[in-house]
């Protein structure tokens, strides 16, 4: 991000939804001691699930949520860009493709069968993709849910025209800043927390469980030596691994090889 | 003859992505319909194969706003299936964090999504400039039902916490009375809110609706029950395939749930309150009474007074489980997988959510279903539409387009839980 001057007015918000549960735009409107001091810091121009008055862009600053899974929305996604000085993908829908993402590996069409009695009055497309696939994106915050607190430090740093400060390592820093035993080793709980981008809090482990990825892959993921000790070590089985990796992050490239890695003969594209 | 159309590219302060077309001629409604083009997300398919485990993380994101209703209803149907009982203890733990979830959802769509209608302003932030401590106040509640989710749930979106069979961990009698005198605050907060909403000027708008809600023998249901009705149903969850039926319209991403023999029925706080009248605490049918309203509500622009009432029964019902809490034993009853059939339900806080799975041997989901709240209310919607319209067709395109947003906003729909962008249309020849 670059450093910008401090403007005279106040920056523009948009938040724009794609395929998603509006968890993470509610997240925004979950910031109740915040939400006051954020609506006078920004003008929220445009966030129809808490305002009925619209602003036309351009806008300063754009929060994405959502994954594309639509022809409709592969073209909204580029007015978006077009109409935004930065854009910022929130959540594990927006950065990955989400839990509908699990589509990816199977044929649309069945999908679209067992869910809907009349198929033809669905329009779908047959991958669900992050923001990324289809435009530029200046920043990507993760987790299904964003974290409240990152989703103001983000806010923050782009007011304060400063990258933000996002740390990109796994869920055992956490843990251990938590002083939480880890539960692979005390309990021999699998847990993806090794492989996982910090973010959460390190939750699960404090509730006696092990993480499940909700913030997708970590920067650096040594994915191979976790399913090596899963496998190995925790006796899990193939099919349980490969369903491990494919959660909310499914699509996420480092937890996406790392399934397909562990079900040989099912890669896809 | 006059002809006119109206397009609204929104419908804004809901959850999802949904759309309203209205075509009138000399004033008559000629056609009308809710549309949901929210992007269909396939839960119900790519559940399929997945195990037992992770039917209540997944599902619980369908929606962020009501994951804790997705968990409950799935876990009841999993344990339904497995032929699972879980003892009092863990059943109170799964209302109070129901109680987190209603007092969170209601303080959002009373004051954020709700209250704006009422008094003339696009959104809750706007105001806010006239009237600071009036927000403040809703957004305190809203986190004070946060707060009581994301200790039992790890956090308040999409919590971590529950289980089949329980939870993974269960909180401390400590942890728990940290949150009472918050609590107390709240339930006398939402008493101030049934109040400040009963004052607001409602539309002489009643329909004969067949209510559905859940009822259980000594408690306002929240957690489970059977499905009853105005109308006579009483049954069972696992007989919901035989009186309900989804229909698929081509108008809609989201299908629609009707009684077979009868058609659009309303589930959600007016009917779980005019069935549910005399299970209320005291203290919310005070403040029920207070507020002028009748034992049975069907005026639904009212549900904003019902849902307040709710507040006021969820914080004195969280106090009350918190006061008798101990601990259960264990946190959870342990899964033994069979090939089975399970069928479970609960209030969430727009209404009733359904669930069922067939599994074999190995818990793995051979097939399911997913009836969300909003799938239920959308045909009853319309029809309050068809009814509404006409009332007011000689207003402006922008007055008129308001009361039917309201009129929409009336049953807090969920259309990312229904499958998501409210566009409304108005066509006038």
């Amino acid at each position: 991000m670059t450093t910008r001057m401090v403007p005279i007015t106040k920056p523009k918000l948009g938040v724009f939804k794609f395929a998603s549960c509006d968890g993470c735009q509610l997240s925004l409107l979950d910031c109740e001691d915040e939400l006051l001091a954020v609506a006078s810091a920004v003008n929220i121009a445009n966030f129809p699930e808490a305002s009925r008055a619209v602003e036309e862009g351009p806008y300063d600053l754009s929060l994405v949520e959502g994954s594309v899974t639509t022809l409709h929305d592969a073209e909204r996604i580029k007015e978006v860009r077009e109409q935004s000085v930065f854009l910022i993908s929130i959540g594990a829908c927006a950065t990955a493709g989400g839990i509908q993402a699990l589509r990816n590996w199977k044929n649309v069409d069945d999908f679209v069968r067992m869910v809907y009695p009349t198929p033809e009055f669905i329009s779908t497309l047959d991958r669900s993709t992050p923001i990324s696939y289809h435009v530029e994106v200046d920043f990507e915050l993760r987790g299904c849910p964003i974290s409240k607190g990152q989703l103001l430090e983000v806010v923050a740093a782009f007011l304060q025209g400063r990258r933000p400060n996002i740390p990109t390592y796994s869920v055992c820093v956490e843990c251990k800043r938590r002083g939480t035993p880890c539960v692979m080793v005390s309990d021999g709980t699998p847990c993806l927390g090794p492989v996982t981008q910090a973010g959460c809090g390190a939750i699960c482990p404090a509730y006696n469980r092990g993480c499940y990825g909700c913030f997708g892959p970590m920067e650096s993921p040594n994915t191979a030596a976790l399913s090596r000790w899963w496998r190995d070590e925790l006796g899990v089985a193939a099919p349980d691994l490969v369903a491990a990796y494919r959660g909310f992050n499914a699509y996420a490239e480092a937890f996406k090889s790392a399934g397909d890695e562990c079900e040989p003969g099912d890669s896809h594209d | 003859m006059t002809e006119k159309t109206i397009k609204v590219d929104y419908l804004a302060r809901v959850e999802g992505e949904g759309a309203m077309y209205v075509k009138m001629e000399e004033g008559k409604v000629v056609d009308l319909h809710f549309k949901i083009f929210e992007p269909p997300r396939f839960f119900e398919a790519f559940l399929r194969g997945r195990s037992f485990r992770d039917a209540p993380d997944i599902t619980s994101r369908i929606c962020g706003i009501c994951p804790v209703a997705y968990q409950t209803s799935a876990v009841n149907a999993i344990e339904d299936a497995f032929g699972m009982v879980v003892p009092d203890s863990i059943r109170e733990l799964r209302k109070l964090i129901y109680c987190g979830e209603w007092i969170e959802s209601h303080a959002l769509h009373v004051y954020m999504l709700h209250a704006p209608d009422f008094l003339g302003y696009e959104s809750a932030i706007h105001m806010a400039r006239d009237h600071p401590a009036i927000v403040e106040r809703g957004l305190r509640l809203k986190k004070i039902g946060n707060d009581l989710l994301a200790l039992i749930g790890g956090r308040e979106i999409h919590p971590i916490n529950p289980r089949t069979g329980g939870f993974f961990r269960a909180p401390t009698r400590s942890e728990l009375e940290a949150l009472v005198e918050d609590l107390q605050w709240a339930r006398e907060a939402a008493v101030a809110t049934t109040a400040w909403v009963a004052g607001f000027e409602f539309a002489p708008f009643e329909q004969d609706y067949e209510f559905v809600a859940l009822s259980h023998p000594d408690e306002y249901a929240i957690v489970d029950g059977r499905i009853i009705s105005n109308r006579g149903l009483d049954i069972a969850a696992q007989e919901w395939g035989d009186v309900f039926e989804e229909r698929h319209v081509e108008w809609s991403n989201a299908l629609h749930t009707v009684i077979k023999e009868r058609g659009a029925f309303m589930t959600g706080p007016n009917a779980r309150y005019s069935l549910g009248f005399e299970k209320l605490y005291p203290v919310a049918q005070q403040a029920a009474r207070k507020a002028g309203l009748a034992e049975t509500c069907s005026n639904p622009f009212k549900s904003i007074i019902v849902r307040s009432v709710e507040m006021v029964h969820a914080c004195e019902e969280a106090l009350q489980i918190i006061d008798r809490y101990a601990p259960p034993d264990r946190p959870f009853v342990p899964a033994t997988p069979r090939p089975s059939v399970g069928h479970g339900v609960s209030e969430a806080p727009r209404g009733i959510c359904y669930h069922r799975y067939e599994f074999d041997d190995d818990g793995l989901i051979l097939d399911c279903q997913i009836v969300p709240p909003t799938s239920q209310n959308q045909l009853r919607i319309e029809e309050d539409l068809w009814s509404y319209v006409p009332q007011y067709a000689d207003l402006p395109d922008d007055e008129l387009q308001w009361q039917l947003e309201q009129a929409i906003r009336n049953y807090d729909p969920c259309i990312s839980c229904a499958t998501h962008f409210l566009k409304l249309t108005v066509e006038r020849s």
